[in-house]
Protein backbone atom coordinates (compact mmCIF):
# COMPACT_ATOMS: atom_id res chain seq x y z
CA UNK A 1 0.00 0.00 0.00
CA UNK A 2 1.25 3.13 -0.97
CA UNK A 3 2.28 6.01 1.72
CA UNK A 4 -0.01 8.81 1.61
CA UNK A 5 2.60 11.91 2.11
CA UNK A 6 -0.36 14.47 2.89
CA UNK A 7 -3.21 13.64 5.36
CA UNK A 8 -6.72 13.69 3.71
CA UNK A 9 -8.16 16.95 5.80
CA UNK A 10 -11.29 17.11 4.80
CA UNK A 11 -14.05 17.90 6.56
CA UNK A 12 -16.34 14.69 7.34
CA UNK A 13 -19.92 14.38 6.21
CA UNK A 14 -22.64 15.75 7.85
CA UNK A 15 -26.11 15.81 7.67
CA UNK A 16 -27.52 19.14 6.55
CA UNK A 17 -28.91 21.73 9.29
CA UNK A 18 -32.96 22.29 9.35
CA UNK A 19 -33.79 25.79 8.46
CA UNK A 20 -35.58 25.89 11.43
CA UNK A 21 -33.41 24.69 13.63
CA UNK A 22 -30.53 27.01 12.15
CA UNK A 23 -33.39 29.73 12.34
CA UNK A 24 -35.79 29.53 15.00
CA UNK A 25 -35.71 30.78 18.79
CA UNK A 26 -32.49 28.09 20.28
CA UNK A 27 -33.54 25.60 22.81
CA UNK A 28 -31.81 26.95 25.56
CA UNK A 29 -34.08 30.27 26.15
CA UNK A 30 -33.75 31.36 30.02
CA UNK A 31 -34.12 34.84 31.50
CA UNK A 32 -34.82 35.78 35.02
CA UNK A 33 -35.42 39.53 35.74
CA UNK A 34 -35.95 40.34 39.63
CA UNK A 35 -37.14 44.61 39.90
CA UNK A 36 -39.61 46.42 40.93
CA UNK A 37 -38.54 46.60 44.73
CA UNK A 38 -41.03 47.46 46.90
CA UNK A 39 -40.99 48.10 50.51
CA UNK A 40 -44.09 45.71 52.61
CA UNK A 41 -44.61 46.51 56.22
CA UNK A 42 -44.69 49.53 58.85
CA UNK A 43 -41.98 50.37 61.32
CA UNK A 44 -39.30 48.28 62.31
CA UNK A 45 -40.98 45.09 60.46
CA UNK A 46 -40.46 46.23 57.13
CA UNK A 47 -38.73 44.20 54.56
CA UNK A 48 -38.17 44.32 50.67
CA UNK A 49 -40.04 42.46 47.86
CA UNK A 50 -38.98 42.09 44.41
CA UNK A 51 -40.36 40.94 41.34
CA UNK A 52 -39.19 37.83 40.07
CA UNK A 53 -40.11 37.05 36.30
CA UNK A 54 -38.96 34.10 34.33
CA UNK A 55 -39.40 33.76 30.94
CA UNK A 56 -38.39 30.11 29.17
CA UNK A 57 -38.63 27.74 26.48
CA UNK A 58 -37.21 24.60 28.50
CA UNK A 59 -39.53 21.93 29.05
CA UNK A 60 -38.41 21.02 32.50
CA UNK A 61 -40.41 24.74 33.75
CA UNK A 62 -43.88 23.60 33.52
CA UNK A 63 -44.79 27.44 33.17
CA UNK A 64 -42.78 29.40 30.24
CA UNK A 65 -43.82 32.63 31.95
CA UNK A 66 -44.23 32.96 35.09
CA UNK A 67 -43.69 35.74 37.83
CA UNK A 68 -43.49 36.10 41.78
CA UNK A 69 -42.78 37.92 44.71
CA UNK A 70 -40.00 37.06 47.07
CA UNK A 71 -37.82 38.75 49.65
CA UNK A 72 -34.18 38.34 50.50
CA UNK A 73 -34.82 35.71 52.84
CA UNK A 74 -36.55 33.61 50.12
CA UNK A 75 -33.48 33.44 48.50
CA UNK A 76 -31.55 32.72 51.36
CA UNK A 77 -34.03 29.37 51.78
CA UNK A 78 -33.29 28.55 48.66
CA UNK A 79 -29.58 28.48 48.83
CA UNK A 80 -29.39 26.36 51.71
CA UNK A 81 -32.18 23.78 50.38
CA UNK A 82 -29.76 23.53 47.04
CA UNK A 83 -26.70 23.60 49.15
CA UNK A 84 -28.10 20.40 51.52
CA UNK A 85 -29.96 18.50 48.85
CA UNK A 86 -27.48 18.96 45.73
CA UNK A 87 -24.22 18.57 44.64
CA UNK A 88 -23.92 21.81 43.38
CA UNK A 89 -21.83 24.64 44.24
CA UNK A 90 -24.18 27.40 45.11
CA UNK A 91 -23.11 31.04 43.79
CA UNK A 92 -23.08 33.68 46.20
CA UNK A 93 -25.94 35.50 47.54
CA UNK A 94 -25.00 39.55 48.03
CA UNK A 95 -24.71 40.19 51.10
CA UNK A 96 -26.51 39.83 54.86
CA UNK A 97 -25.83 43.47 55.36
CA UNK A 98 -26.11 43.39 58.94
CA UNK A 99 -24.97 46.76 59.80
CA UNK A 100 -27.36 48.18 57.93
CA UNK A 101 -30.12 47.31 60.40
CA UNK A 102 -28.33 48.62 63.23
CA UNK A 103 -29.93 52.35 64.33
CA UNK A 104 -28.55 55.20 64.27
CA UNK A 105 -27.48 54.90 60.47
CA UNK A 106 -27.03 58.71 58.79
CA UNK A 107 -28.51 56.95 55.22
CA UNK A 108 -31.77 55.06 55.19
CA UNK A 109 -30.17 51.30 55.99
CA UNK A 110 -31.93 48.35 54.40
CA UNK A 111 -33.96 50.87 52.16
CA UNK A 112 -31.06 52.68 51.02
CA UNK A 113 -32.01 53.21 47.09
CA UNK A 114 -28.35 52.21 46.01
CA UNK A 115 -28.07 49.36 48.49
CA UNK A 116 -31.63 48.42 47.03
CA UNK A 117 -30.15 48.39 43.62
CA UNK A 118 -26.90 46.52 44.15
CA UNK A 119 -28.85 43.94 46.22
CA UNK A 120 -31.56 43.63 43.10
CA UNK A 121 -28.79 43.48 41.04
CA UNK A 122 -26.54 40.76 42.96
CA UNK A 123 -30.03 37.93 43.36
CA UNK A 124 -30.51 38.83 39.54
CA UNK A 125 -27.18 37.35 39.05
CA UNK A 126 -27.59 34.77 41.50
CA UNK A 127 -31.02 33.50 40.18
CA UNK A 128 -29.72 33.35 36.80
CA UNK A 129 -26.34 31.65 37.40
CA UNK A 130 -28.74 28.88 39.77
CA UNK A 131 -31.85 28.16 37.15
CA UNK A 132 -28.88 27.63 34.28
CA UNK A 133 -27.24 24.92 36.43
CA UNK A 134 -28.51 21.50 34.72
CA UNK A 135 -28.61 19.88 38.52
CA UNK A 136 -30.33 22.48 39.90
CA UNK A 137 -33.30 22.60 37.35
CA UNK A 138 -33.93 18.98 38.98
CA UNK A 139 -34.54 20.30 42.25
CA UNK A 140 -37.79 21.02 43.27
CA UNK A 141 -37.20 23.88 45.64
CA UNK A 142 -36.18 25.58 42.81
CA UNK A 143 -39.42 25.01 40.81
CA UNK A 144 -41.49 26.41 43.97
CA UNK A 145 -39.21 29.43 44.31
CA UNK A 146 -39.71 30.48 40.32
CA UNK A 147 -42.85 29.35 40.16
CA UNK A 148 -45.00 28.84 42.52
CA UNK A 149 -46.93 32.02 44.52
CA UNK A 150 -45.72 31.17 47.99
CA UNK A 151 -43.40 28.89 49.02
CA UNK A 152 -44.24 26.26 51.51
CA UNK A 153 -41.37 25.94 53.85
CA UNK A 154 -42.82 22.66 55.33
CA UNK A 155 -43.06 21.25 51.32
CA UNK A 156 -41.07 17.89 50.81
CA UNK A 157 -37.89 18.26 49.20
CA UNK A 158 -36.50 15.67 46.13
CA UNK A 159 -35.66 15.74 42.97
CA UNK A 160 -37.91 15.34 39.46
CA UNK A 161 -36.34 12.79 37.22
CA UNK A 162 -35.82 9.90 39.21
CA UNK A 163 -32.98 8.70 36.76
CA UNK A 164 -31.12 11.48 36.87
CA UNK A 165 -27.01 11.04 37.57
CA UNK A 166 -26.44 12.84 41.00
CA UNK A 167 -22.84 12.14 41.00
CA UNK A 168 -22.05 14.90 39.00
CA UNK A 169 -19.21 17.09 40.31
CA UNK A 170 -18.67 21.09 39.08
CA UNK A 171 -17.55 19.17 35.98
CA UNK A 172 -20.12 16.90 34.64
CA UNK A 173 -18.23 14.04 32.77
CA UNK A 174 -20.75 13.29 30.08
CA UNK B 1 29.39 6.36 43.54
CA UNK B 2 31.67 7.31 40.07
CA UNK B 3 30.76 10.79 40.87
CA UNK B 4 31.95 11.36 44.10
CA UNK B 5 35.43 10.04 43.55
CA UNK B 6 35.36 11.90 40.64
CA UNK B 7 35.38 15.37 42.60
CA UNK B 8 37.74 14.37 44.85
CA UNK B 9 40.41 12.48 42.86
CA UNK B 10 39.75 14.45 39.36
CA UNK B 11 43.19 16.30 39.50
CA UNK B 12 44.76 12.90 39.99
CA UNK B 13 42.61 10.96 37.05
CA UNK B 14 45.27 9.88 34.70
CA UNK B 15 43.63 9.40 31.44
CA UNK B 16 40.45 10.69 29.39
CA UNK B 17 38.03 7.91 28.06
CA UNK B 18 36.68 9.21 24.63
CA UNK B 19 33.72 7.09 22.78
CA UNK B 20 33.19 7.88 19.22
CA UNK B 21 30.83 5.79 16.54
CA UNK B 22 32.25 4.49 13.11
CA UNK B 23 29.10 6.44 11.99
CA UNK B 24 28.97 9.50 13.74
CA UNK B 25 29.48 11.33 10.31
CA UNK B 26 26.55 9.83 8.70
CA UNK B 27 23.99 8.84 11.52
CA UNK B 28 21.25 11.05 12.05
CA UNK B 29 20.58 13.03 15.10
CA UNK B 30 17.21 13.02 17.49
CA UNK B 31 16.49 15.76 19.65
CA UNK B 32 15.40 14.91 22.67
CA UNK B 33 13.96 16.51 26.27
CA UNK B 34 16.38 15.98 29.53
CA UNK B 35 15.07 15.73 32.39
CA UNK B 36 15.93 19.57 33.55
CA UNK B 37 13.80 20.75 30.46
CA UNK B 38 17.15 21.05 27.52
CA UNK B 39 16.74 19.91 24.51
CA UNK B 40 19.48 18.33 23.19
CA UNK B 41 20.78 16.37 20.11
CA UNK B 42 21.81 12.68 20.53
CA UNK B 43 22.61 10.05 17.94
CA UNK B 44 19.74 7.83 17.00
CA UNK B 45 19.30 4.33 16.48
CA UNK B 46 16.63 1.71 15.57
CA UNK B 47 15.80 -2.00 17.03
CA UNK B 48 18.12 -4.33 15.59
CA UNK B 49 20.91 -1.81 14.53
CA UNK B 50 24.11 -2.77 14.88
CA UNK B 51 26.68 -0.42 17.75
CA UNK B 52 29.88 0.25 16.66
CA UNK B 53 32.28 2.42 17.60
CA UNK B 54 36.10 3.03 18.96
CA UNK B 55 37.19 3.86 22.73
CA UNK B 56 39.80 5.93 22.66
CA UNK B 57 41.58 5.71 26.28
CA UNK B 58 44.35 8.70 26.50
CA UNK B 59 47.05 8.55 29.02
CA UNK B 60 47.09 12.58 30.90
CA UNK B 61 50.93 12.03 31.36
CA UNK B 62 52.25 9.87 28.69
CA UNK B 63 55.72 8.53 30.65
CA UNK B 64 53.73 7.41 33.82
CA UNK B 65 52.07 3.52 33.23
CA UNK B 66 48.41 3.37 34.08
CA UNK B 67 47.71 -0.02 35.83
CA UNK B 68 44.11 -1.11 35.49
CA UNK B 69 41.56 -3.74 36.56
CA UNK B 70 40.71 -4.72 32.99
CA UNK B 71 38.68 -2.07 30.32
CA UNK B 72 35.05 -2.58 29.03
CA UNK B 73 32.62 -1.23 26.88
CA UNK B 74 28.68 -1.46 27.70
CA UNK B 75 25.45 -0.73 26.01
CA UNK B 76 22.90 -0.46 28.57
CA UNK B 77 18.73 0.36 27.92
CA UNK B 78 17.28 1.24 31.45
CA UNK B 79 13.98 2.30 33.29
CA UNK B 80 14.97 4.64 36.09
CA UNK B 81 12.03 5.69 38.60
CA UNK B 82 12.57 9.22 40.29
CA UNK B 83 11.32 8.09 43.43
CA UNK B 84 13.52 5.25 43.47
CA UNK B 85 17.15 6.53 41.90
CA UNK B 86 18.88 3.76 43.49
CA UNK B 87 17.11 0.69 41.86
CA UNK B 88 17.77 1.20 37.68
CA UNK B 89 16.03 -1.65 35.93
CA UNK B 90 18.42 -2.78 32.66
CA UNK B 91 16.09 -4.73 30.15
CA UNK B 92 18.88 -4.89 27.97
CA UNK B 93 22.84 -5.27 29.47
CA UNK B 94 25.49 -6.12 26.78
CA UNK B 95 29.41 -6.35 28.14
CA UNK B 96 32.58 -6.39 25.42
CA UNK B 97 35.62 -7.03 27.47
CA UNK B 98 38.38 -4.49 25.45
CA UNK B 99 41.14 -5.29 27.60
CA UNK B 100 42.26 -7.84 30.24
CA UNK B 101 43.70 -6.59 33.53
CA UNK B 102 46.89 -5.29 33.13
CA UNK B 103 48.82 -1.62 32.14
CA UNK B 104 49.00 0.97 29.31
CA UNK B 105 52.16 2.13 28.52
CA UNK B 106 50.81 4.81 25.85
CA UNK B 107 47.55 5.86 24.59
CA UNK B 108 45.08 3.39 22.92
CA UNK B 109 42.64 2.46 21.01
CA UNK B 110 39.96 -0.26 20.96
CA UNK B 111 37.34 -1.74 18.50
CA UNK B 112 34.04 -2.81 19.68
CA UNK B 113 30.70 -3.50 17.83
CA UNK B 114 27.34 -4.69 19.37
CA UNK B 115 25.71 -6.53 16.68
CA UNK B 116 22.02 -6.57 15.81
CA UNK B 117 21.25 -5.18 19.21
CA UNK B 118 17.62 -5.38 20.37
CA UNK B 119 15.96 -1.80 21.44
CA UNK B 120 12.61 -3.06 22.16
CA UNK B 121 11.51 0.05 23.74
CA UNK B 122 11.73 4.11 22.33
CA UNK B 123 13.89 6.56 24.92
CA UNK B 124 11.44 8.58 27.27
CA UNK B 125 12.03 11.49 29.69
CA UNK B 126 8.92 11.82 31.72
CA UNK B 127 8.11 13.44 35.21
CA UNK B 128 8.44 10.34 36.75
CA UNK B 129 10.65 7.83 34.92
CA UNK B 130 12.98 7.92 32.54
CA UNK B 131 13.61 4.98 29.84
CA UNK B 132 17.22 5.84 28.29
CA UNK B 133 19.82 3.76 26.19
CA UNK B 134 23.56 4.56 26.56
CA UNK B 135 26.64 2.99 25.82
CA UNK B 136 29.69 3.17 29.35
CA UNK B 137 33.28 2.66 28.94
CA UNK B 138 34.71 1.98 32.15
CA UNK B 139 38.82 1.49 32.89
CA UNK B 140 38.39 -0.54 36.12
CA UNK B 141 41.19 0.47 39.01
CA UNK B 142 42.16 -0.51 42.80
CA UNK B 143 40.14 2.54 44.40
CA UNK B 144 37.98 4.51 41.76
CA UNK B 145 37.46 3.28 37.97
CA UNK B 146 37.57 5.91 34.90
CA UNK B 147 34.74 5.71 33.07
CA UNK B 148 32.39 7.93 30.07
CA UNK B 149 29.06 7.22 29.00
CA UNK B 150 27.94 8.42 25.46
CA UNK B 151 24.05 9.04 25.56
CA UNK B 152 22.02 7.84 22.99
CA UNK B 153 18.22 8.06 21.68
CA UNK B 154 16.25 5.11 20.55
CA UNK B 155 12.76 5.43 18.61
CA UNK B 156 10.43 2.72 18.07
CA UNK B 157 8.77 2.31 14.03
CA UNK B 158 5.74 1.56 13.04
CA UNK B 159 3.55 1.16 9.82
CA UNK B 160 -0.08 2.18 9.13
CA UNK B 161 -2.12 -0.23 11.72
CA UNK B 162 -4.19 -2.89 9.69
CA UNK B 163 -7.13 -1.90 11.77
CA UNK B 164 -7.49 1.92 12.17
CA UNK B 165 -11.45 2.58 13.24
CA UNK B 166 -13.12 5.88 13.45
CA UNK B 167 -14.33 6.93 16.94
CA UNK B 168 -18.32 7.77 17.05
CA UNK B 169 -20.09 8.24 20.06
CA UNK B 170 -23.74 9.86 21.22
CA UNK B 171 -22.61 11.17 24.73
CA UNK B 172 -24.44 13.90 26.83
CA UNK B 173 -26.60 15.04 29.72
CA UNK B 174 -29.97 13.40 30.19
CA UNK B 175 -32.56 16.51 28.78
CA UNK B 176 -29.64 19.00 28.77
CA UNK B 177 -27.22 18.32 26.22
CA UNK B 178 -26.92 15.45 23.50
CA UNK B 179 -24.08 15.63 20.98
CA UNK B 180 -22.27 13.00 18.65
CA UNK B 181 -18.64 12.93 17.98
CA UNK B 182 -16.86 11.63 15.67
CA UNK B 183 -12.75 11.13 15.00
CA UNK B 184 -12.22 10.23 12.21
CA UNK B 185 -9.39 7.86 13.07
CA UNK B 186 -8.23 5.87 16.65
CA UNK B 187 -4.71 5.54 15.50
CA UNK B 188 -2.66 8.48 14.10
CA UNK B 189 0.87 9.15 13.40
CA UNK B 190 2.58 11.97 15.36
CA UNK B 191 2.65 14.24 12.39
CA UNK B 192 -0.86 13.39 11.40
CA UNK B 193 -4.21 15.27 11.73
CA UNK B 194 -7.27 14.50 13.71
CA UNK B 195 -10.27 15.39 11.41
CA UNK B 196 -13.65 15.27 13.14
CA UNK B 197 -17.05 16.80 13.69
CA UNK B 198 -19.23 17.32 17.01
CA UNK B 199 -22.76 17.33 16.10
CA UNK B 200 -25.78 19.43 18.42
CA UNK B 201 -28.49 16.89 18.92
CA UNK B 202 -29.68 18.70 21.66
CA UNK B 203 -28.44 21.76 23.24
CA UNK B 204 -31.14 23.31 26.61
CA UNK B 205 -27.49 24.83 28.19
CA UNK B 206 -26.03 27.93 26.66
CA UNK B 207 -22.13 26.78 25.60
CA UNK B 208 -19.55 29.50 24.94
CA UNK B 209 -16.94 27.66 23.38
CA UNK B 210 -15.59 24.13 22.93
CA UNK B 211 -12.23 22.98 23.12
CA UNK B 212 -10.07 19.91 22.55
CA UNK B 213 -7.95 19.28 24.69
CA UNK B 214 -4.99 16.48 24.20
CA UNK B 215 -3.93 15.00 27.40
CA UNK B 216 -1.34 13.14 28.65
CA UNK B 217 -1.31 10.81 30.90
CA UNK B 218 2.47 9.03 32.73
CA UNK B 219 1.35 5.92 34.90
CA UNK B 220 3.95 4.81 36.65
CA UNK B 221 4.04 1.67 39.54
CA UNK B 222 2.16 -0.98 40.04
CA UNK B 223 -0.49 -2.30 42.08
CA UNK B 224 -1.90 -0.11 45.22
CA UNK B 225 1.39 2.45 44.06
CA UNK B 226 -0.55 3.29 40.95
CA UNK B 227 0.36 6.66 40.32
CA UNK B 228 -0.90 9.21 37.57
CA UNK B 229 0.38 12.04 36.03
CA UNK B 230 -2.02 14.19 33.82
CA UNK B 231 -0.76 16.45 31.25
CA UNK B 232 -2.48 18.69 29.37
CA UNK B 233 -0.23 18.66 26.05
CA UNK B 234 -2.51 21.37 24.13
CA UNK B 235 -5.56 23.14 24.60
CA UNK B 236 -7.25 24.00 20.85
CA UNK B 237 -10.62 25.89 20.66
CA UNK B 238 -12.75 24.92 18.01
CA UNK B 239 -15.83 26.57 18.07
CA UNK B 240 -16.56 30.10 19.94
CA UNK B 241 -20.45 30.70 20.35
CA UNK B 242 -23.55 29.43 21.17
CA UNK B 243 -24.73 26.36 18.78
CA UNK B 244 -27.89 25.61 17.61
CA UNK B 245 -29.60 21.68 17.32
CA UNK B 246 -28.17 20.70 13.72
CA UNK B 247 -25.15 22.30 13.80
CA UNK B 248 -22.01 20.60 13.03
CA UNK B 249 -18.87 21.50 14.16
CA UNK B 250 -15.20 20.40 12.39
CA UNK B 251 -12.49 19.21 13.86
CA UNK B 252 -8.54 19.84 12.07
CA UNK B 253 -6.02 19.23 14.25
CA UNK B 254 -2.86 19.13 13.27
CA UNK B 255 -0.40 16.71 15.65
CA UNK B 256 2.66 17.51 14.50
CA UNK B 257 3.20 20.69 16.42
CA UNK B 258 2.86 19.37 19.70
CA UNK B 259 5.64 17.61 21.43
CA UNK B 260 4.35 13.95 21.56
CA UNK B 261 5.58 10.69 21.94
CA UNK B 262 4.16 7.10 21.13
CA UNK B 263 1.44 5.35 23.07
CA UNK B 264 3.32 3.34 25.58
CA UNK B 265 1.27 0.82 27.60
CA UNK B 266 2.85 -1.40 30.33
CA UNK B 267 7.00 -1.05 29.27
CA UNK B 268 8.53 -3.55 30.81
CA UNK B 269 5.58 -3.55 33.75
CA UNK B 270 7.05 -0.76 34.71
CA UNK B 271 5.48 2.58 33.09
CA UNK B 272 2.68 3.69 30.37
CA UNK B 273 2.08 6.48 29.18
CA UNK B 274 -0.99 7.10 27.42
CA UNK B 275 -3.15 9.74 25.57
CA UNK B 276 -6.25 11.08 25.47
CA UNK B 277 -8.43 13.59 23.49
CA UNK B 278 -10.83 15.32 25.73
CA UNK B 279 -13.78 17.32 24.38
CA UNK B 280 -14.80 20.22 26.82
CA UNK B 281 -17.85 22.52 26.37
CA UNK B 282 -17.77 25.20 28.73
CA UNK B 283 -21.11 27.22 29.54
CA UNK B 284 -22.24 31.14 30.07
CA UNK B 285 -21.22 30.28 33.73
CA UNK B 286 -17.79 28.54 33.12
CA UNK B 287 -19.35 25.06 33.90
CA UNK B 288 -17.79 22.42 31.91
CA UNK B 289 -18.96 19.39 30.51
CA UNK B 290 -16.37 16.91 28.72
CA UNK B 291 -15.79 13.38 27.29
CA UNK B 292 -12.60 11.90 27.62
CA UNK B 293 -11.36 9.46 24.46
CA UNK B 294 -8.15 7.74 24.57
CA UNK B 295 -6.55 7.56 21.05
CA UNK B 296 -3.18 5.46 20.57
CA UNK B 297 -0.05 7.68 19.06
CA UNK B 298 2.50 5.83 17.06
CA UNK B 299 5.79 6.82 14.87
CA UNK B 300 5.85 6.39 11.68
CA UNK B 301 9.42 6.13 9.41
CA UNK B 302 10.60 9.25 7.26
CA UNK B 303 9.63 9.64 3.56
CA UNK B 304 12.18 7.32 1.54
CA UNK B 305 13.60 9.55 -1.14
CA UNK B 306 12.39 7.91 -3.96
CA UNK B 307 8.37 8.79 -3.37
CA UNK B 308 9.65 12.14 -3.52
CA UNK B 309 10.98 11.79 -7.20
CA UNK B 310 8.08 9.83 -7.54
CA UNK B 311 6.19 13.18 -6.74
CA UNK B 312 8.00 15.48 -9.17
CA UNK B 313 7.16 13.55 -11.65
CA UNK B 314 3.69 13.52 -11.60
CA UNK B 315 3.97 17.35 -10.81
CA UNK B 316 5.99 18.13 -14.20
CA UNK B 317 3.38 16.03 -16.01
CA UNK B 318 0.81 18.29 -15.54
CA UNK B 319 2.34 20.99 -17.76
CA UNK B 320 3.05 18.78 -20.68
CA UNK B 321 2.39 21.04 -23.38
CA UNK B 322 5.36 23.49 -21.80
CA UNK B 323 8.18 21.55 -20.38
CA UNK B 324 9.16 19.95 -23.36
CA UNK B 325 10.68 22.14 -25.95
CA UNK B 326 12.45 19.71 -28.17
CA UNK B 327 9.04 18.50 -29.01
CA UNK B 328 7.78 21.74 -30.22
CA UNK B 329 10.14 23.11 -32.04
CA UNK B 330 10.15 19.62 -34.56
CA UNK B 331 6.55 20.49 -34.84
CA UNK B 332 7.00 23.41 -36.36
CA UNK B 333 9.76 22.07 -38.50
CA UNK B 334 7.58 19.58 -39.57
CA UNK B 335 5.27 22.38 -40.72
CA UNK B 336 7.93 24.12 -42.51
CA UNK B 337 8.52 21.38 -44.78
CA UNK B 338 5.28 20.33 -45.22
Amino acid sequence: MSDPVVADTRRLNSKPQDLTDAYGPPSNFLEIDVYDPQIVGVGRGRYTTYEVRMRTNLPIFKLKDSCVRRRYSDFEWLKNELERDSKIVVPPLPGKALKRQLPFRSDEGLFDESFIEERRSGLEQFINRIAGHPLAQNERCLHMFLQEETIDRNYIPGKLRCDFDDDLPKSSNM
Amino acid sequence: MHLIFRIFFGFGQSADIDIVLNDAETRKKAEHRSEDGRKDKYFLFYDGETVSGKVNVTLKYPGKRLEHNGIKIEFIGQIEMYYDRGNHHEFVSLVKDLARPGELTQSQTFDFEFTHVEKPYESYTGQNVKLRYFLRATVGRRLNDISKELELVVHTLSTYPELNSSIKMEVGIEDCLHIEFEYNKSKYHLKDVIVGKIYFLLVRIKIRHMEIDIIKRETTGTGPNVYHENDTIAKYEIMDGAPVRGESIPIRLFLAGYELTPTMRDINKKFSVRYYLNLVLIDEEERRYFKQQEITLWRKGDIVRKSMSHQAAIASQRFEGTSNPEKFLGHNAEEDTG
